[in-house]
């Protein structure tokens, strides 16, 4: 792809910073060109006045150093998001949106182990899609002069190209505005968040590749221009623009710098370590969990043995407490009759305790120690003792109260119906009178309140 | 071949990789959207998407390019007969710096501090949102409070090496 490089000198390079003085280059026009050069004449007030830009600092090899590290870290949160969509289990028809055609990674059975890979994933998207806010709001601050250019277009291949930037930057833009509400739980937007962050991820992905294919010759020799180690360098004192080119980066009557070119990779950098440090602990327990003091998950809940984090409450869930209480009954179907356990039955059964993580879509997760039966002697007790799936149901009512579970899920050693966390039983709050916790499956397939489990034979 | 190829290029302006790998893009962009056409709130999505792009390039750029511009431009127009015989450091940055962190996390943790989704939040954590505002303006407080100390040192350092032009 990469050779989809615009041929040079064919129109006044937009990427081709190879004439210096552009001034003195005669524009070259692509068809219609009368069309162009009438349109170049018609310059709305605002429009193409470079000297409204007056950053001594913008230019390409300062735009080039946003675009690499955005170029390094934006395939991470694209596959470790489209990774999250195959954890929830695509096939089963429980992945939001239900129909996404050919847009999906293969599928695959979601594994079990490591215990933490949902954790991984899912903690790695959010975090560095939170991360990377400043870097786009610089790269974008880096190229704006390009946004109010006059003529917005010499050439046909110029529209086009413009096109995708709207798709670019619209979809960078959309993806963080929606994932950022999302983790806040403000659901202003009031549309579904899911199809709408998956698909927007699909509309910023074509344009990424595109822009990717189009500017990486440009981006290399903008990044050769200079060089990084003597730039880190220099001091504000020294710190004088880039080179005029056909860009249209560089300010045609720059202001003396306030900043050095290291300073404003600092501040760019210094702007994403303070993110970080205010969200990692959303997913790391201990220490930096105090630290995210502005995030939902960073908040303390006390330190008893169901004081972690909740995602739903048993109110929010609208359970009535003679739901969960003496008349609760498990009910295990799928096999030659169904059985009916309640929580003594299930109590007397062999227990079963693993340090397990519990990881939400909104990027948080923790771990806790959980005690219960194993889904897989459950299995064996309904006489299914090799299921080819689970199917869990809960006694709450409405979205997310059931999921089915994949052979390798069911079957874990590890893959338990808990009844106690901590040494303590579940709080109500964490699904008492029992609920699933199964290794590196997405939190809220780990169904709370239990009430059957069907299952279904290979 | 070569001849085709000049006078494409001359046509089009590009490569006709370039209009190739673009088209895959935009054909790319339009099955994502047939795909969501069918949720009843996709037109809202769409608003959305413009709005995201239209809220920075014309609102959240100009806000803050003008915000700056007034700092630095009342920064220079400050009387210099007081400094005149000391030396000077300019604030600009001590100013800049807390104000940009300030106000990314406003940016990025806005829901939290204006309390808004509050009804979502409960349900979710079975906590309130009644914190967040008070953290971020300590956060803020802080920010700007260690851009003081900093700047009180440069300043008592230049002042011990002696006066050096005014910028």
């Amino acid at each position: 792809m990469a050779s989809a490089g615009p041929s040079p000198g064919t129109h006044a390079g937009e990427s081709e910073p190879r004439s210096t003085g552009a001034s003195t280059d005669q524009p070259s026009y692509g068809f219609p060109a009368g069309f162009w050069r009438a349109l170049e004449r018609r310059r709305p007030p605002g429009f193409g006045r470079r000297p409204l830009w007056r950053s001594p600092l913008r230019g390409p090899w300062l735009t080039s150093m946003f675009g690499a590290a955005l170029l390094v870290s934006l395939p991470l949160v694209i596959i470790t998001g489209l990774l999250d969509y195959i954890a929830y289990g695509p096939r089963f028809g429980q992945a939001i949106p239900a129909n996404v055609g050919w847009l999906h990674l293969p599928y695959f059975d979601w594994p079990t182990r490591p215990a933490w890979l949902f954790r991984l994933t899912e903690g790695l998207h959010v975090l560095l899609g939170i991360v990377l806010i400043p870097v786009v709001l610089a790269k974008l601050w880096s190229v704006v002069p390009k946004l109010f250019v006059w003529p917005p277009a010499r050439s046909l291949a110029q529209v086009v190209e413009r096109l995708s930037l709207v798709l670019l930057v619209g979809g960078i833009l959309f993806e963080l505005v929606t994932g950022v509400l999302n983790i806040q739980y403000d659901y202003v937007f009031r549309f579904n968040f899911y199809p709408a962050h998956y698909f927007g991820a699909w509309v910023f992905i074509g344009a990424l590749v595109v822009h990717v294919a189009v500017k990486l010759p440009t981006m290399v020799r903008a990044l050769r221009s200079r060089s990084l180690r003597a730039e880190l360098r220099t001091g504000l004192a020294d710190t004088r623009p880039e080179p005029a080119d056909a860009s249209g980066l560089v300010a045609a009557d720059p202001t003396p710098p306030t900043l050095s070119r290291r300073g404003v990779l600092a501040l760019v950098g210094g702007g994403s370590l303070l993110l970080a440090a205010l969200s990692v602990g959303q997913t790391i327990d201990g220490v930096p969990r105090r630290a995210a003091v502005l995030l939902p998950r960073g908040r303390s809940y006390g330190d008893g043995p169901n004081d972690f984090q909740v995602n739903k409450t048993a109110a929010a869930a609208g359970l009535r407490s003679s739901d969960l209480g003496s008349g609760w009954r498990l009910s295990l179907t799928g096999g030659p009759r169904p059985v009916e356990l309640d929580r003594a039955a299930l109590l007397a059964m062999s227990q079963h305790t693993a340090e397990l993580p519990i990881a939400c879509v909104e990027g948080w997760s923790t771990t806790q120690i959980w005690t219960g039966v194993r889904l897989a002697d459950l299995a064996t007790l309904a006489g299914v003792p090799t299921p080819g799936a689970a199917h869990v149901r809960s006694v709450q009512v409405g979205g997310f109260n059931q999921t089915t579970l994949q052979r390798n899920q069911a079957l874990d050693p590890d893959a338990l119906l808990a009844l106690r966390v901590n040494g303590a039983d579940l709080s109500p709050n964490h699904g008492y009178p029992a609920r699933i916790i199964v290794p590196a499956l997405p939190g809220v397939h780990n169904t709370k309140w239990v009430k059957s489990i069907e299952f279904r034979s290979a | 071949m070569r001849r085709i190829l000049a006078r494409w290029t001359a046509f089009y302006g590009a490569n006709p990789l370039h209009l190739l790998a673009l088209l895959a893009c935009l054909a790319l962009a339009g099955y994502a959207a047939l795909l969501v056409s069918s949720d009843p709130l996709a037109v809202r999505m769409l608003l959305w998407f413009l709005a995201a792009l239209i809220g920075h390039d014309l609102v959240l750029f100009p806000l803050y390019a003008l915000a700056d511009r007034s700092l630095s431009g009342l920064l220079s127009r400050l009387p210099r007969a007081r400094t005149a015989t000391r030396p000077t450091v300019s604030p600009l940055n001590y100013l800049r710096i807390p104000a940009l962190g300030s106000g990314l996390l406003l940016l990025v943790f806005l829901p939290g501090i204006v309390r808004q989704g509050a009804v979502t939040y409960l349900d979710a954590t079975g906590l309130t949102q009644e914190p967040f505002l008070a953290r971020w303006l300590l956060l803020t407080g802080t920010m700007f409070g260690v851009s003081a100390v900093l700047y009180a040192i440069r300043l008592g350092a230049a002042r011990r090496t002696g006066p050096r032009p005014a910028d």
